[in-house]
């Protein structure tokens, strides 16, 4: 893919992450976030965390399953818009919601389940950011960097039970979203599975073969 | 540098409020004229009037929500499970020709037209708080009459202890009764709700046929409608069709969907949390800062006793 493609492609994924924000901002601006404005913003924006999150973590089945590797350029910008939205959605809940009341949010954190795995999953998005960077990369060594950034697939799967344990019975959404994370995570097991497979293989086919003989 | 522009317009070009405001009366008003029902013909009771003189002695002082805050952030499960699904398609709910079957343990069982109703009981109003299980709340001025005087009209036999509350069951005009996915449903249709009889007794508790001056709204449960306002909101049956005098406590919708977050009693208390979220504080809607929920919603004073000598936190 060429350099300017790849150029085009990041400059949609910004419009496509800023759009909710502009659109809060706009109905904010028209008084137009219906009679319970702060749910309206902490939902909005909790559910874009989660959105561009399964996003971010579908680059890498997309290229298992397609064999594309242009999804990987995208990786690193859709991680941080979700940090972003994340840091977002959390500032909402102190500022707006509980408007500096620690003692109250605290004990809610520790208290509630669903606010715990919310926690879980922002503490496990902050050391993605802050080692996003090529000097970080470098810095840590490829190896030891991918095995951090495997702490995307907690943030997932916290994000994902945050939003099951929440939502009220009878809504459905949350499990659209968690049936899409385990086809992500599915198709990384599977891929998995193959090369641990093939690697075994060869390393039986190595060692039976002189005792055969 | 501060570059200073002159105004764009002159204070004086601005139009005068009451002048556009007349303005918009007038193509109201022709608007009207072009959708005004023949004479004789059925006129719509959305948005029609509907007063009573305000009993102050069960009316708060504060000033209530925006009625379009009220009729557009419901709960209506028959809708949705939106807030805004009330609003956008509680066109579907056909409140008249409407009737009430009030029967069970009674001498004198009857089916009364809403309208008969609405004839034989003096309405009220009252201005009660609401408030929701998901810790916000609402003040809303309430039209209608004590359920106990209907109560007493079909005469109890003594043996009936709960009164069970049945919603309609229409999918033509409720769309979320009818099975989505793999028929799935939010709840079990009918919505069922009950109260025990001295709760349904209580001079608090309204069977309501308006609010804000005007007919009941399809989505706050028109024609008719419960509001308990010690309890939380979803104890409040909408759209009811059925009101019956039973000896068993009913096995309402929402204990049956998950009995371990709400309960029988549901009444409003600020020391025991729902199972995920606390209840000590709520958003009154249209506050910016929490406030701290009361025991029994405020109402302690005249519903406390009602429930002496019971465990709260059992029976939630």
């Amino acid at each position: 893919m060429s350099h300017r493609a790849r150029i085009a492609l990041k400059i949609a994924v910004w419009g496509v992450c800023l759009t909710p924000l502009a659109s809060l901002a706009y109905r904010a601006w028209t008084d137009d976030l219906g009679a319970n404005p702060i749910s309206a913003v902490t939902n909005t924006l909790g559910d874009w965390t989660l959105r561009i999150l399964l996003a971010s973590l579908a680059m890498t089945p997309l290229r298992i399953v397609l064999g594309l590797s242009w999804p990987i350029a995208l990786r690193r910008l859709l991680g941080l818009f979700a940090f972003a939205y994340v840091c977002l959605h959390f500032s909402v809940w102190i500022v707006l919601d509980f408007f500096f009341d620690w003692a109250r949010m605290g004990a809610d954190i520790v208290k509630r389940p669903y606010i715990t795995l919310g926690m879980l999953a922002l503490l496990s998005l902050i050391p993605l950011a802050a080692t996003s960077t090529t000097g970080m990369i470098r810095r840590l060594g490829a190896r030891t960097w991918t095995r951090l950034h495997r702490l995307a697939y907690v943030a997932g799967v916290c994000g994902v039970l945050h939003y099951l344990w929440l939502a009220k019975v009878g809504v459905r959404d949350p499990y659209w979203y968690a049936a899409a994370l385990a086809v992500l995570l599915g198709v990384r097991a599977w891929a998995w599975g193959r090369r641990a497979v093939r690697r075994r293989g060869a390393g039986v086919a190595a060692t039976s073969t002189p005792a055969g003989a | 540098m501060l570059i200073r522009r002159a105004p764009r317009f002159a204070a004086s070009e601005i139009t005068d409020p009451k002048l556009y405001l007349s303005r918009r009366e007038l193509m109201a008003g022709a608007a009207a004229l072009v959708l005004m029902p023949a004479p004789g013909g059925a006129a719509t009771p959305k948005g029609q009037a509907l007063t009573a003189a305000r009993n102050a002695a069960f009316s708060l002082t504060e000033p209530p929500t925006k009625i379009d805050h009220a009729t557009t952030y419901n709960n209506f499960y028959e809708f949705g499970v939106n807030k805004d699904d009330p609003s956008r398609l509680a066109h579907t709910l056909r409140p008249r020709p409407w009737t009430v079957q009030v029967d069970g343990l009674v001498h004198k069982p009857k089916t009364f037209d809403v309208d008969e109703l609405i004839r034989l009981f003096p309405l009220e109003e009252r201005v009660y708080s609401l408030r929701c299980v998901e810790a916000w709340s609402m003040v809303i001025p309430w039209i209608g009459f004590p359920l106990a005087s209907l109560l007493k009209r079909v005469e109890p036999t003594g043996q009936g202890k709960f009164v069970e509350f049945t919603t309609l069951l229409d999918p033509t005009q409720f769309p979320a009764q009818k099975p989505g996915f793999f028929g799935y449903s939010s709840l079990d249709w009918p919505y069922v709700e009950g109260l025990r009889l001295d709760e349904a007794l209580h001079p608090l508790t309204l069977l309501t046929v308006g609010m804000y001056g005007q007919v009941l709204p399809n989505p706050n449960g028109a024609p008719v409608r419960m509001v308990v306002p010690w309890k939380y909101g979803f104890k409040s049956a909408k759209s009811i069709v059925r009101i019956r005098l039973v000896s068993e406590q009913p096995k309402t919708s929402w204990e049956k969907a998950a009995s371990q977050e709400y309960g029988f009693y549901s009444n409003v208390n600020p020391a025991v949390s729902h199972p995920r979220w606390s209840q000590a504080d709520e958003r009154r809607i249209g506050e910016f800062r929490r406030r701290a929920t009361l025991p029994f919603n405020g109402y302690a004073d005249q519903v406390a006793s009602l429930y002496t000598g019971m465990d709260l936190k059992k029976f939630y």
